[in-house]
């Protein structure tokens, strides 16, 4: 059986691999010849138990798995955990956080991250938590479907040839009218002043944000969540209450070159819950929201499994 | 009544920060709030899909100008969010101050006076001053709601007295009490004080289950109103017997 997989975004591309390990013959289309929309600008945090804060309870149990399926597919996941912190008169919103989330301790965040020593009487943290390059990791992951014979028809106007397998993200919407934007807002910066070996979040009542280093004296800051579908650079406002978060962090992050911002749409169904969706003659796997590269690895084995079981029945 | 609008229930939510759209409206629902307030400023046309879920509610929408600091600002949004909700309600709020989100009185009364001018029916965001409440209705409004603490905040009724005098010198405006709720039994409070209705959102959209916690606020809510239109027992210094001892047998040593 052929799959047509439309979208090569995060979750067509893990679709696609699981899909492909499976001996499927698979096909990846997307319009654009380069990578774009939300899971670009993807933090990349592999962080079921923080996200459990506020995510449905299915984000936290099946995106546990995503840590293992990416270590066992490409290079470059960090198992460092997370760490939580907040300013000193924020600190109820740590506490709030802990009864909000499990599988985390009280620490000390300097003896995790020697930079922060002395600025954070406290942090959560979660140990079993993992963070990746989303570019990186989708680069190599493309090149693992290529190795497992997948077409990539990224800009070329192939038409589908296969069962679809839907994973347009936003562009969806079209089919399955439930959809909408949740827009984000991220930045990256550079600076050799500060070095951080994990994801660090800084909770705060109106605007929290986290900072991934991504080496080489790189830091994605992110993200707002907006909702809007207003497809332009990142605002102002947002800007600035990103960039003083950052600074909250640390100053060091004040004298940081700004390298690069980017707003991308998030995909979100009413609940926020990923899923795979069987309707008319397509499956799709949409409504990620902020959970591109945490959930993806999971309702991608749940089509295969799915698709190849009833293949099953049919023989 | 709210401008020739009466509410049966007294709950006013405000549909920020929720974990999800399908949980706010749990939560709606679960409160039994017949009003719920919306911001405009950040989220503007490119919102759309959003409000579509908000209408669906079945509430009545009440647009909101939070994150506005100028009256120009705050003007526009309220004219976008006519247009947008067709409706002339509008929660107008000016904030003076970045941090503490504090009204600013100043350019309140003068964005309320230009919106009454121009056919709105204006819930303005103020403190408990009195002469900003007097000057407010001059500018036309029908409906004051004063803080009860900073935005956000969960303080609470932080000045009892003044929201006590305040009941006592507006006693035929409606007066909604917002911001800075953080507990059911703090909503019932102003109830009890003979508040029209309570204003919050924080305290529902951050709890662990929103929901819940929005069927206790309708709760207190109504538990409070009942009270005051009850008539509650005046404090006394003393203790006061349920049982009039006078009568009872007497042993004698």
């Amino acid at each position: 059986m052929m799959f047509s997989v439309l979208g090569a975004g995060v979750a067509g591309l893990c679709t696609a691999t699981s899909l492909a390990e499976r001996g499927a013959r698979v096909e990846v289309i997307d319009p654009d010849p380069e990578p774009t929309g939300a899971s670009w600008y993807a933090g990349g945090m592999l962080a079921p138990f923080c996200e459990g804060e506020a995510a449905p309870e299915d984000v936290v149990t099946r995106g546990q798995a995503a840590r293992d399926w990416w270590a066992a597919r490409v290079p470059g996941v960090l198992q460092q955990g997370t760490l939580v912190v907040a300013p000193a008169r924020d600190r109820s919103e740590l506490q709030r956080f802990a009864r909000a989330t499990r599988q985390h301790s009280w620490v000390s965040p300097g003896n995790l991250e020697p930079y922060l020593a002395g600025r954070f009487a406290e942090g959560l943290y979660f140990a079993e938590e993992a963070h990746l390059d989303p570019r990186a990791a989708t680069r190599a992951l493309c090149a693992r479907l290529r190795d497992l014979g997948v077409e990539l028809q990224f800009g070329t106007g192939a038409q589908p040839r296969g069962q679809i397998v839907d994973c347009r993200g936003l562009a969806a919407r079209d089919l399955l009218p439930e959809l909408r934007a949740v827009r984000g807002e991220m930045l990256i910066l550079e600076t050799r002043e500060i070095m951080l070996s994990r994801p660090v979040r800084l909770l705060h009542p109106r605007f929290p944000c986290y900072i991934v280093p991504r080496g080489e004296g790189l830091f994605m800051v992110g993200a707002t969540m907006i909702e809007s579908d207003r497809d332009d650079p990142i605002t102002a406002r947002s800007a600035m209450e990103l960039l003083s978060a950052a600074y909250a962090l640390h100053p060091a992050f004040g004298e940081a070159a700004i390298v690069e911002t980017g707003a991308g749409l998030r995909p979100a169904l009413p609940d926020n819950h990923p899923s795979v969706i069987f309707r008319g003659e397509r499956i799709f796997v949409n409504g990620l929201h902020r959970h591109g590269f945490l959930m993806s690895p999971a309702l991608a084995e749940e089509v295969a499994a799915t698709v190849f079981q009833e293949n099953h029945h049919a023989c | 009544m709210f401008y020739g609008t009466e509410l049966k229930n007294r709950l006013m939510l405000g549909t920020a920060q929720y974990p999800s759209p399908a949980i706010l409206r749990d939560a709606i629902a679960a409160s039994g709030a017949e009003v719920i307030t919306v911001s405009l400023r950040r989220e503007g046309a490119g919102g759309g899909a959003f409000r579509e879920i908000l209408k669906e509610s079945g509430c009545r929408i009440l647009p909101n100008t939070a994150g506005c600091h100028s009256v120009r600002e705050a003007v526009t949004t309220a004219q976008m969010a006519r247009e947008l909700f067709d409706t002339r309600w509008v929660k107008l709020e000016v904030i003076g101050h970045a941090d503490t989100l504090q009204p600013d009185p100043f350019a309140l009364v003068e964005a309320a006076r230009i919106l009454s001018a121009e056919g709105f029916q204006v819930f303005p965001y103020t403190t408990e001053d009195l002469i900003v409440g007097e000057k407010l209705i001059e500018a036309g409004c029908e409906v004051l709601m004063p803080w009860g603490a900073p935005i956000g905040s969960g303080q609470g009724l932080r000045n009892l007295e003044g929201l006590h005098t305040m009941r006592a010198h507006f006693p035929d405006t409606p007066l909604v009490v917002d911001a800075g709720i953080g507990a059911p039994s703090q909503a019932m409070a102003a109830m009890e004080m003979g508040f029209d209705a309570v204003l919050l959102n924080t305290a529902v959209a951050k709890a662990l289950d929103p929901a819940a916690m929005a069927r206790a606020f309708g709760q207190a809510v109504e538990a409070g109103r009942v009270a005051h239109g009850a008539g509650l027992m005046p404090r006394r210094d003393m203790a006061q017997a349920s049982t009039p001892i006078f009568g009872m047998a007497e042993f004698a040593s």
